[in-house]
């Protein structure tokens, strides 16, 4: 078996063939990782409900669904992508072709996560494919059904010189960070987003980050309580609350959760009837591990729990629970949940919300309901967070048009559709002349005089609006 | 101390100041009145450091500079407004949007070679997208440190945007504390230190490092042009330029005609005596003095050679016959040592290249579309200009930054605004159309994952953007045809 060394080198010495340059290539790559998905969509499912109990719905409409998407946009633009843009010029350089050319960056290696196995993986894949790299991928292992089914299949329908998978857990991810990659895309946690900044320092390898974080979830002024019930509880409760964009915690007036309450339960009840552990379109806790780390932040809250609560430690069952007089101090507010547990906070005011937001870490997701447009835009205006969603959960993540990824705390980078594609290339600055005009080159020789100089800086201050400036002649 | 301003900083940015653009405006004009009040005194703090004269101080510090701040300026407005991103079916009712915003407190780090632009145009887009920053000149010109210390404070916003002077132990300390973005201009051993102290905090960061940029003369070019132009940019600065052509590759039969026609350009420049012409430069201390003094070790010289410890002078030197593993090809020169290496071919040229390192710049001199056409494709770099040198840091439209070994990120113009904003995808939908959302909730049927899909594709078909307005076009113009016939008959 190879060595990662030599998975990496392997990988290098096809990047260097150029192989992966021509767009027929790369378009061919995304058209079989496309038929990948269609011929084992049904495998791709019993994966993932075995790894997380997900159901057949979320698995195609979360997973697969997203990734045919972000596959068939790539491929309907990518020569438009591909292209040099051209730049303004200006007097000195108007003779000039300038542009900005698209460049692969070489050998990336992307690491995935177990809350969504296949499409925190393919989606990073997709853009580095389309910009021309080679890449190694490690799923997670903690959703291992699909890690071996993604090692099965990559192999399979893609190029196996130039994308390869690597299974293994935190040891062999060490192992895997200490050679040399052009980029390094991660999706996981903060602390573990830490080494791999530290890895990548050694060789100044740029990285991106998918983190996460506490998303919260603001409801103020008049709003439509049902329908922001429903909402909410969708976009909680999707993957068992296992959503790096999952509203993390709610921020709203005592009246407003008093009147959501009843809400969220009689949501609750319509999606998942009265038994939710007998529901399949519930999913479970992905390991004991974390079941215990859920349970555990349960029973440390000093909250008290009106909706659920209850647990079955042999299916990793958590059912839909809401937990109200949360402080700030409670357990639930010192990490991010990850889970089925939604606490409600009060606050008096909606500037108090927002400060309460603003003392925190940078979300990846920050949403707003209400029907008064001038609190959504208060709210927008005053705060950052990677992705900002008004009147409903996750679905902003869902469109290829938007960037998705943080903002400190919360990670760096983007990605989807033609942010994908942009995260995995260099932009090239690129300047063509000709031999004319060599004697207004004469003027920036030396031996410097006044004059040559009043007459450069003529030739290339900008003047006008919106003309590209350029300097030294 | 260190901790205090970037406190203060930080105080000044949370109060929400900087978000509003006449303020933002309003630094950036007051910069610009620091830099034509001052260029004086500016021209005065670069002779000191580095013997730098009035003319390259206009021409590669603040022309530059200026162009930014204007660009700026006057584009505010537009680049800082959201613009619309594509929707689906679902959201077709919905406001979807990238809207840029501030970090908060960047930590700019400036290099000595060019000081005052090397600081103040990441400073130029830190301000325009509404940050706050901490400016930390080098050390090494510290003429310039320090009159930009005493003038930043009189200009600007002395809280939103201090500056921070002191040598190694200070940037250790600022390193110490948490910024929102650090932009750092120098070297590769130090750019690794930046992302190792960035790493506990999950800081991003922008690196404007260096390297060997390779010049490439084919033997079809004008070559008594190509080496006026290689001159001018390897010896401006006595060669102490991130994108200065490092060597030189080229063919040997071409090698003599080069070395005597960078010999005469070098003559009506400098004259003879370049030690006495007030536009050539002094390398910037004793320490680089003798690093670059060391490189010439083993070395053929062609041209120059001399050099005056006292005033740390070396003449401008082009060296012949180099080999690939002499000393002065292990390292950035970053000097006015000029070595020249022959292939035996353009294919052999590129190999040379793709061997080393990501250059910051690649340079190739051709009259042949075909050799131009091959380097820009088969090689890579942070950036190109093709038969000239260094143009392409000076048109602010053009993305300016490394690659690999030669950095991370980019700036200039609108480029810096971006790379020190956050782009945050804003989705404002209402409570209306609730009747789509209902496709989505559990419990979960085989028709509802079908009405679900439809909602959320991005496309209706598999087949590209054109030839979807190929098909539409086609069928009105048809529709128009026989309307016109219609008509006609």
């Amino acid at each position: 078996m190879e060595s990662h060394k030599q998975v990496v080198e392997r990988l290098r010495v096809t990047f260097r063939s150029g192989v992966t340059l021509p767009i027929q290539f790369r378009l061919a790559q995304l058209e079989a990782m496309l038929s990948m998905l269609e011929d084992n969509e049904a495998q791709i499912i019993e994966a993932l409900h075995e790894d997380l109990a997900k159901p057949k719905f979320e698995a195609v409409l979360s997973e697969i669904h997203m990734v045919v998407n972000d596959l068939c946009y790539t491929i309907n633009n990518l020569s438009t992508w591909m292209q040099p843009s051209y730049v303004g010029t200006n007097l000195a350089t108007m003779l000039d072709d300038c542009f900005i050319r698209m460049e692969p960056l070489g050998v990336v290696l992307i690491i995935g996560a177990w809350n969504y196995p296949l499409q925190l993986i393919v989606l990073p894949l997709i853009g580095a494919i389309a910009a021309g790299n080679c890449a190694i991928l490690k799923p997670s292992e903690i959703s291992p059904s699909t890690e071996k089914l993604l090692a099965e299949l990559i192999p399979k329908y893609l190029s196996k010189d130039c994308y390869a998978v690597v299974c293994g857990g935190p040891e062999e991810t060490k192992s895997l960070l200490e050679n040399r990659y052009d980029h390094i895309f991660y999706t996981g946690s903060q602390s573990v987003a830490r080494c791999i900044l530290q890895a990548a320092a050694v060789y100044l390898t740029p990285v991106t980050l998918e983190l996460g974080g506490k998303c919260p979830c603001l409801l103020y002024g008049h709003l439509d309580m049902k329908a922001a019930a429903k909402r909410l509880v969708w976009a909680k409760f999707f993957n068992v609350g296992q959503s790096c964009v999952a509203p993390d915690y709610v921020l709203c007036t005592a009246e407003t959760r008093d009147l959501l309450i009843p809400f969220i339960k009689e949501a609750l009840e319509s999606f998942y009837g009265s038994e939710p552990q007998q529901t399949k379109d519930l999913g479970r806790i992905v390991t004991d591990r974390h079941w215990n780390r859920l349970v555990e932040l349960l029973k440390r809250s000093e909250g008290k729990v009106v909706i659920g609560g209850q647990s079955v430690k042999e299916e990793k069952y958590i059912a839909p629970t809401v937990v109200v007089d949360v402080q700030e101090s409670d357990a639930l507010m010192q990490e991010e949940i990850f889970g089925p547990i939604l606490p409600i906070l009060t606050v008096k005011s909606l500037d108090e919300g927002i400060n309460f937001v603003n003392e925190r870490e940078k979300p990846l997701a920050l949403y707003v309901f209400s029907d008064e447009i001038q609190i959504v835009t208060t709210v927008l205006e005053r705060t950052s967070s990677g992705g900002f969603c008004s009147n409903d959960g996750i679905v902003h993540m869902s469109l290829p048009g938007l960037p998705f990824g943080g903002v400190g705390a919360s990670g760096m980078g983007s990605y989807h559709g033609r942010w994908g594609f942009e995260t995995f290339s260099h932009k090239r600055g690129c300047m063509l002349r000709g031999w004319v005009l060599e004697r207004v080159n004469v003027l920036r020789n030396p031996p410097y005089t006044e004059s040559n100089l009043s007459w450069l800086r003529w030739a290339t201050t900008a003047k006008k609006r919106g003309w590209a400036g350029c300097s030294v002649m | 101390m260190e901790r205090q301003v970037v406190d203060k900083a930080r105080e000044a940015f949370q109060s929400g100041k900087s978000r509003s653009l006449p303020y933002r405006k309003q630094q950036l004009r007051a910069l610009h009145r620091l830099i034509t009040e001052h260029q004086a005194d500016i021209a005065q703090a670069l002779k000191q450091d580095i013997n730098k004269s009035v003319h390259d101080t206009t021409l590669f510090e603040l022309i530059g500079l200026e162009n930014d701040i204007k660009l700026a300026e006057s584009n505010l407005a537009d680049w800082a407004a959201p613009w619309p991103a594509r929707k689906n079916l679902g959201s077709a009712n919905d406001d979807v949007y990238i809207k840029p915003e501030p970090l908060g407190v960047v930590l700019i780090i400036g290099a000595w070679n060019y000081p005052w632009a090397l600081t103040l145009q990441p400073l130029v887009g830190a301000i325009a997208a509404g940050n706050a920053a901490v400016v930390k000149p080098s050390e090494l010109s510290e003429h310039s440190a320090r009159l930009l210390k005493e003038l930043l404070p009189q200009y600007l916003d002395e809280e939103m945007y201090p500056v921070v002077t002191g040598g190694v132990p200070e940037t250790q300390e600022l390193l110490k504390q948490r910024f929102d973005h650090i932009f750092y201009t120098g070297n590769s051993t130090v750019g690794k230190l930046v992302l190792e102290a960035a790493a506990p905090h999950i800081t991003p960061v922008t690196l404007e490092l260096g390297g060997k940029s390779p010049c490439y003369i084919d033997r079809n070019c004008d070559i008594a042009v190509a080496c006026r132009r290689i001159t001018w940019g390897k010896f401006a600065n006595c060669g102490q330029t991130c994108i200065a052509p490092d060597y030189i590759l080229c063919e040997a039969s071409i090698q003599d005609r080069i070395i005597k026609e960078i010999g005469n350009t070098l003559r009506e420049f400098y004259t003879e005596d370049a030690k006495n012409s007030p536009d050539y430069g002094r390398i910037i201390n004793t320490r680089h003095f003798d690093r670059v003094m060391a490189l010439k070790e083993g070395c053929t010289v062609a041209i120059g050679g001399e050099s005056d410890g006292s005033q740390c002078y070396i003449a401008p030197t082009v060296l012949r016959d180099v080999l690939p593993h002499f000393k002065i090809m292990q390292e950035e020169i970053f000097g006015p040592l000029l070595p020249i290496t022959t292939v035996d071919n353009l294919s052999e040229a590129i190999h040379f290249i793709n061997k080393r390192e990501k250059p910051l710049a690649l340079y190739v001199f051709s009259s042949d579309k075909k050799v131009i056409k091959r380097m820009l494709t088969e090689t890579t770099s942070g950036g190109v200009t093709v038969n000239d040198v260094m143009m392409h840091y000076t048109l602010n439209s053009l993305p300016f930054g490394g690659v690999g070994n030669s950095g991370m990120g980019r700036y200039h113009g609108k480029h810096t605004f971006d790379q020190l904003s956050h782009h945050r995808a804003c989705l404002i939908k209402s409570f209306a159309m609730e009747g789509l959302n209902d496709a989505r909730y559990p419990p979960l049927t085989a028709a509802r994952v079908r009405r679900a899909k439809i909602v959320l594709q991005s496309r209706f078909c598999r087949c590209s953007g054109m030839c979807v307005w190929a098909i539409i076009s086609t069928i009105v113009s048809i529709a128009l045809l026989i309307a016109l016939l219609v008509v006609l008959l």
